[in-house]
């Protein structure tokens, strides 16, 4: 005995019905539309790396991680760099990470603002709180074929995936943020007359900085998670060797991908930690959040290995 | 005097439905009934003061009293349940959020306990936050922040950043930031009360100088009545949420309104609140070349007193006892000869502690003007009827001091 013998609920013909029938004949031209600027960004990105030449990009990044991180971090972005092109996989690379700006870019424009939004009001908080667990806990394999079916296949739909995916930690840590800043510089800033703009301009943004820029490098090791996953929806870089590997048992392949995928993953990781680091202003609490996330940012590294 | 500030029959009530707590209010409840009945804190009830232009005002209160509550819904950072608080014509209780903060930037600033300076900017910029605030251009906003800062010495930490500067320093930031916009009223919520002792006092005494010269109004939350007697013109003492007495030091030092006040007043530091001129008589001298010795000593049994001054003109000439005098019997006898030419002197505005060492001289105390002229004197009993908190005990019949001779020089 069991509650189906009475009743059976067909849920995926109700969710067939909305996706099918009502989202994909209407909203079609909208969606198509959301794909625009994405694209155009990508384009523009993967352009550009693709005229840079290679050492000139390894270059800037070996200086940004000796200014950032330090020496030990500018020598291993120059043996990565150098070891990836050696491997034959510069192009594709160079492709993964023009996606993984783009994504970081998109989380960034939409993730800061509802963050600082969120943090304003308790019950705005309420409302995006549980969206960004269901978004977190959701694997992504089960959004992918909704998006397949409103974005149809590609570099731009792999991006909104990635995007989706990668969008909770910027939104939380702004939100925390905002939230952590000391109440007495609140008090002091609006007992001098500041406006709205001016209390988040002057006070608020400067003070969660720290935390926003945590945030980000979250949402950038989720990007950088979700290579893999987006190229099965014809997303292409180090995603699509990684999967043409494993589809041909070919584990040389496979984990030339992989390899590619976590240089690049550890030499962007420590390059946003150090801008983080620079940015603001040292406080305990902060410092601590930002060593809490170290330590998950290390994990994410990790997956990312595995999924390599 | 035109009063700056004006507040009237102002409530605090925290929670939902702050009405029901005024009703039970008006009914006569207490707010500790108020709050175990209906969870509501009474944060303040009924206040009611006008502070003058140009005058320290001191909420003094302990800890939960309402002091910061009340202080923060003068200038709307807490909004009144009911109740009027006026700056000029403005009611800051009942405006709109645009002529609150027009009022903030022009009118009125705050300087608060643990500082709030902002982290992540330099000193000369959180000293010109407020006029940045106001859109000042960045030429005249540093202008005036290093002048503000200049006001508190701190011009030369002007490019510093807060977290490297000490206590008491960062105070002045904030003190800085609260002045440079010209306010009229300025805030300051146990503004001291982050500092240690020593620091603390430095203060207390930089503020009075500073204010001699600004004559800003000033609202300043304490707890410790002695800071309150020191600063303040007029001082309000607070006890859940209501004010006990509103007086000047010396009314509430002398006649405390309850059991209350007078427990706090037990303790203070009479030789830190009163001065010279609070317990100085009048100086009733005699004159040089006029009056003869008879008429000193009849002037002495008069007055009550063991020694009177005597004056040349304006000018203070010597001091002559009773006991000098009678010493030569019924011969008449020239003042100047009996005159003893060091005595002690002190400023009206000298605070008790530092007439100690002349009031043990034995002989009365010259109040005396930049100009050496006599404007009171203090007799040694008074000063130590005073510092024991004995100021009515009747004053001792005369009986001449020993050994006046041995006066120690004056401080003239
Ligand atoms: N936001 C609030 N919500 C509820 N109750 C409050 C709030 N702020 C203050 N209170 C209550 O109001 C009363 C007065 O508090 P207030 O902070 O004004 O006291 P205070 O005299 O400044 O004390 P202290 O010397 O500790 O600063 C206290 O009972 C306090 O618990
Ligand atoms: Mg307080």
């Amino acid at each position: 005995m069991s509650p189906a013998d009475l009743l059976t609920i067909p849920f995926d013909d109700w969710v067939n019905f909305l996706v099918r029938d009502i989202l994909v004949p209407n909203f079609r031209p909208f969606f198509r539309a959301i794909q625009v600027p994405i694209t155009g960004v990508l384009n523009a990105l993967d352009a550009f790396f693709a005229f840079v030449p290679m050492l000139i990009t390894t270059a800037v990044f070996a200086l940004l991680a000796w200014r950032y991180v330090g020496r030990g971090m500018a020598i291993f972005t120059v043996v990565g760099f150098f070891f990836i092109d050696m491997i034959e996989l510069w192009p594709e690379t160079m492709t993964t990470l023009s996606m993984i700006i783009t994504s970081v870019l998109f989380c960034t424009v939409i993730g800061v603002p509802i963050g600082i939004l969120v943090a304003r009001g308790d019950r705005a908080w309420k409302i995006v709180r549980p969206i960004l667990d269901v978004m977190q806990t959701v694997p992504s394999f089960v959004y992918l074929v909704p998006i397949v079916m409103l974005f149809g296949v590609g570099m731009a739909p792999g991006i909104i995936a990635t995007i989706i995916f990668a969008l909770p930690p910027i939104i939380r840590l702004t939100n925390l943020g905002i939230r952590n800043v000391r109440g007495d510089l609140i008090e002091a800033a609006e007992a001098f007359g500041s406006t709205t703009w001016q209390m988040l301009w002057e006070v608020q943004f400067p003070l969660a900085l720290r935390t926003i820029m945590a945030g980000l490098n979250q949402t950038l090791m989720l990007a950088l998670s979700m290579v893999v996953i987006a190229a099965l929806i014809g997303a292409g870089g180090l995603g699509l060797v990684v999967n043409t590997g494993l589809g041909r048992l070919d584990v040389g392949g496979a984990t030339a991908g992989g390899v590619g995928i976590v240089i690049l993953a550890i030499v962007l990781d420590r390059i946003t930690q150090g801008l983080g680091e620079d940015n603001g202003v040292a406080t305990m609490s902060l410092r601590q959040t930002f060593l809490s996330l170290f330590r998950r940012g290390s994990s994410t590294v990790g997956e990312t290995k595995k999924a390599g | 005097m035109t009063a700056k500030l004006r507040v009237q029959n102002v409530y605090k009530v925290f929670g939902d439905a702050p009405q029901e707590a005024l009703t039970r209010l008006e009914k006569g409840e207490s707010k500790e009934q108020i709050f175990s009945e209906t969870g509501l804190t009474v944060g303040v009830q009924d206040a009611s003061f006008d502070v003058e232009e140009g005058e320290i005002f001191v909420v003094m209160g302990l800890s939960g009293s309402g002091k910061s509550t009340l202080v923060r819904m003068l200038n709307g950072l807490i909004p009144p349940t009911s109740g009027h608080i006026l700056i000029d014509d403005d009611d800051v209780a009942n405006c709109t959020p645009e002529q609150l903060r027009e009022i903030r930037r022009q009118k009125i600033t705050m300087v608060f306990q643990h500082f709030a300076l902002f982290p992540h900017k330099t000193v000369a910029d959180n000293a010109g936050y407020g006029l940045r605030i106001k859109g000042v251009n960045p030429k005249e906003r540093r202008e005036r922040a290093v002048k503000a800062l200049g006001q508190v010495g701190l011009a030369a930490h002007a490019d510093s950043f807060p977290s490297e500067l000490s206590g008491g320093m960062q105070q002045r930031v904030g003190l800085a930031r609260g002045l440079a916009t010209d306010p009229q009223i300025l805030l300051m919520d146990e503004p001291f009360g982050a500092l240690d002792p020593l620091i603390r006092r430095e203060m207390q005494d930089e503020l009075i100088v500073l204010q001699r010269q600004l004559k800003k109004t000033i609202i300043f939350i304490t707890h410790d009545l002695n800071e309150a007697l020191i600063l303040g013109d007029k001082i309000a003492i607070m006890k859940d949420g209501q004010f006990v007495q509103v007086g000047t030091a010396q009314e509430i030092v002398s006649n405390p309104a309850d059991d209350y006040v007078a427990a706090f007043v037990a303790d203070i530091d009479r030789g830190r609140v009163f001065t010279a001129d609070d317990v100085s008589n009048e100086p009733a001298p005699v004159k040089l070349g006029q009056d003869t010795a008879q008429d000193a000593m009849r002037s002495m049994e008069e007055l009550n007193r063991n020694a009177l001054y005597v004056v040349d003109g304006d000018q203070v000439a010597g001091v002559v006892t009773y006991r000098d005098l009678a010493g030569a019997g019924d011969q008449p006898q020239d003042l100047a000869d009996a005159m003893v030419t060091e005595y002690p002197t002190a400023d009206g505005d000298a605070q008790l502690h530092e007439l100690y060492a002349a009031a043990s001289s034995g002989l009365p105390i010259a109040v005396t003007d930049e100009n050496n002229k006599l404007v009171g004197v203090v007799e040694p009993e008074a000063v130590f009827a005073q510092l024991s908190g004995e100021e009515s005990a009747a004053p001792e019949p005369p009986n001449a001091p020993d050994e006046t001779g041995a006066t120690k020089p004056g401080a003239a």
